[in-house]
């Protein structure tokens, strides 16, 4: 179980080499990508703000959760916060276990859990610089609803 | 005026919360009658023109206590960290 907050952008398969260097346990991989879509009114830029402390606290609650469920041998979340552009990298997610069918579904589990508990809040911003927030989804709240 | 019941606490407030409020954080004494999450949400809404905006609809605001998330009947108790933000949109 590992987590991160960072500004800089991630490399998937170097952090799927490094999650899974020198074990031969881990039969099954997933890895989720979340990226900033630009085809919704012409966002220019995204900013990502947190919870320092109680982001990395709530990580740590919902890998456990995950780990509870499923046999995982590893798990990781990477969370950029900043400025963000169109194509760029939000979140990471990887489950790694002996099977894919635990991995596939920690993996769904981990990113609804985190997009209806992890505390951080997304502002977009339009060419001519008219910011808004971005209001939570019913459908997240339903998706996070469908584990308990 | 203190008593065994006042409490000094931080409270934090994130996202459009933070800018209706015009702050981060702050650290503050809280009144004796001040029990649950709702009562410090009420309580500030008479602090100030800022704050009675940002929290004018409460069902909008969520809260945690100590870094864990809580529901607005929650007892702040010892609680040494409140704080308020709208629902989390991360992922």
């Amino acid at each position: 179980m590992a987590a991160r907050v960072q500004r800089e952008d991630f490399d998937v398969a170097a952090e799927i080499a490094a999650l899974t260097a020198g074990r031969v346990d881990v039969g099954a991989i997933v890895t989720f990508t979340g990226r900033v879509r630009g085809d919704e009114g012409g966002i220019a830029t995204m900013t990502l703000e947190h919870y320092p402390g109680m982001t990395e606290a709530e990580f740590a609650r919902i890998e456990a959760e995950a780990q509870s469920r499923w046999p995982l041998q590893a798990s990781l979340i990477v969370h950029r916060v900043g400025e963000l552009k169109p194509g760029d990298n939000i979140v990471l997610v990887i489950t790694a276990s002996a099977h894919r069918q635990a991995a596939f579904e920690a993996a769904g589990f981990l990113m609804d859990y985190l997009k209806t508990r992890a505390p951080f809040w997304k502002k977009e911003t339009d060419a001519s610089g008219n910011a808004v927030w971005v209001e939570a989804r019913e459908g997240d709240e339903n998706a996070a609803r469908r584990w308990s | 005026m203190s008593d065994l019941r006042t409490r000094r606490v931080k409270l934090l407030y994130f996202a459009w919360v933070r800018e209706k409020v015009g702050s981060g954080s702050e650290e503050i004494e809280l009144p004796p009658q001040v029990e649950t999450v709702s009562d410090v949400i009420s309580w500030l809404r008479t602090r100030g023109p800022q704050f009675d905006e940002a929290f004018a609809r409460p069902h909008v605001i969520r809260a945690a206590l100590d870094k864990v998330h809580v529901k607005p009947a929650a007892r702040i108790a010892g609680s040494r960290e409140i704080a308020f933000f709208p629902p989390v949109t991360g992922g």
